[in-house]
């Protein structure tokens, strides 16, 4: 079991554990402002952006994410755009995860009732004024729960960017599996690492939850 | 700048004409025909009073006058300036209607004193510590100057309908719209609004008022309006209305509220 602290094998998993985070943590970024963008278009007045959302939640969130990392990481270098594997992959999880993002931020935004926006409206705030100040902080505490379990969720489906060229956590294991050492004591020291990251996650939506919940 | 003085000239032009009016307003939820043909002027510092059965399109009616709900055919100018479609312009035109609910709808995740606040400051651009001066005044003019930094959740419902005038009032509003604003209240509560709701009157605002208050209507209304079925059926005085309505639809309805 301790293979983890033999032979420089803690620096490497260490730097794969890093790059997991790493990945994670931009990824969540850009999904988080992708998603509140995309529900904005959602709920929107206007048919263009509605259908604009609407089509990219079905595409995004219908394709398997392997299959969107082949796009991303095949398909973009055929139209000259030519960046890093990590880049990449921080392309395809942000615009996966965004749209389930879109999702829970919409499911949000409808159960606050429609009299605050309309009273909203009806002092003289606009569209981008009644979402931001009236709707979105009202919203935030229904949609905690499930976004926490997106957020979990996403560093784990990281894990398919190591077959991508990105040396993260789970891509570690091949490097032991050649050293030869058993595959169970492997995936034991990497099952605990993600479960650390998800434990880490979930402890911070819910302090995020108490917190809201004294703001009212 | 410049923008604002020719706007200025403009509304002073205007000053003398009507300051709502509607022409030949159609509207239609699918089959249901909800206004038909509604004709209406109403001066300045005006009170009118909307009431019919339930059904008969006084709330629609109401809400047309700032675009909650949009209308089918026929034009709303309020202060001689044609309503604009959604966006910016229609937004500015908002800020000049109060509306005030009959659920309330104050912002139920801020203050009492930040739900008078908020549009002052971000709507009409007033520094921070005008508009909470100008919102601690509001909430002592409507009794619950004491309640200025609760939610709403922890008051009354009559304290809450007069948080919303005040919170309405704060934008320093042209005409003010009330959409049966006692309705969800508990009858205790029902005339510490209607008494705020008098003394604007009294002080000359303009108001558009739906109501089940036939004591309200009476007293402070300029001119009643009965609406059944889409349309305004009669308009009158309030006291050659309930004294003597002219059409059946009015009669009938009359004799049903008020027997008991």
């Amino acid at each position: 079991m301790g293979i983890l602290f033999e032979d420089g094998n803690f620096s490497l998993f260490y730097h794969g554990f890093l790059q997991t985070i790493e990945l994670s943590a931009i990824s969540a970024l850009f999904a988080l402002l992708l998603g509140g963008v995309l529900a904005a278009f959602r709920v929107s007045p206007v048919p263009v952006l509605r259908a604009f959302g609407t089509g990219w939640v079905m595409v995004f969130r219908n394709t398997p994410l392997t299959l969107l990392f082949f796009g991303v990481v095949f398909a973009l270098p055929r139209l000259d755009v030519h960046l890093s594997s990590f880049t990449f992959a921080v392309m395809a999880l942000s615009a996966y995860t965004g749209a389930f993002v879109c999702e829970v931020l919409r499911s949000g935004i409808n159960t606050v009732p429609l009299g605050q926006a309309e009273a909203a409206r009806s002092l003289g705030m606009g569209f981008g004024q009644t979402l931001g100040t009236i709707v979105l902080p009202q919203a935030a505490r229904s949609v905690l729960p499930p976004m926490s379990s997106i957020f979990i969720a996403l560093p784990r489906n990281s894990a398919v960017a190591g077959a991508f060229n990105v040396p993260e956590l789970f891509s570690t294991q091949k490097a032991f599996d050649e050293k030869g050492y058993p595959i169970f004591v492997t995936f034991f020291w990497i099952a605990l690492a993600y479960l650390l990251v998800s434990f880490t996650v979930s402890a911070v939506f819910r302090v995020l939850e108490k917190q809201l919940a004294v703001a009212r | 700048m410049t923008e604002e003085t020719v706007s200025d000239t403009a509304s002073d032009a205007v000053a003398t004409g009507p300051l709502v009016s509607l022409k030949g307003v159609d509207k239609h939820y699918g089959a249901l025909h909800v206004l038909q043909d509604i004709n209406l002027e109403i001066a300045r510092g005006e009170v009118v009073v909307l009431i019919g059965p339930s059904g008969s399109g006084k709330s629609t009616l109401c809400r047309t006058i700032n675009r909650l709900e949009t209308i089918d055919s026929g034009s709303i100018a309020i202060d001689g300036r044609p309503l604009p479609a959604e966006g910016k312009e229609l937004a500015r035109l908002r800020a000049d209607v109060g509306m005030v609910f009959q659920s309330f709808n104050l912002f139920a995740h801020k203050t009492v004193l930040e739900n008078v606040v908020l549009a002052q400051v971000k709507v009409r651009k007033v520094p921070r510590a005008q508009a909470e001066a100008t919102a601690r005044e509001l909430l002592e003019r409507v009794g619950v100057g004491a309640q200025a930094d609760k939610y709403p959740a922890q008051l009354s419902g009559g304290q809450q309908q007069r948080v919303a005038i005040a919170r309405a009032l704060a934008m320093k509003p042209k005409v003010m719209l009330f959409d049966e604003p006692t309705s969800a209240l508990d009858p205790e509560m029902v005339n510490e609004v209607l008494e705020v709701m008098r003394s604007l009157a009294a002080e000359g605002m303009t108001m558009v008022v739906v109501t089940h208050e036939m004591g309200f209507a009476r007293s402070a209304a300029n001119r009643v309006l009965f609406m059944a079925d889409g349309r305004i059926v009669e308009e009158n005085t309030p006291d050659a209305f309930f004294t003597a309505p002219r059409s059946d639809r009015a009669k009938d309805f009359l004799s049903k509220i008020l027997t008991h």
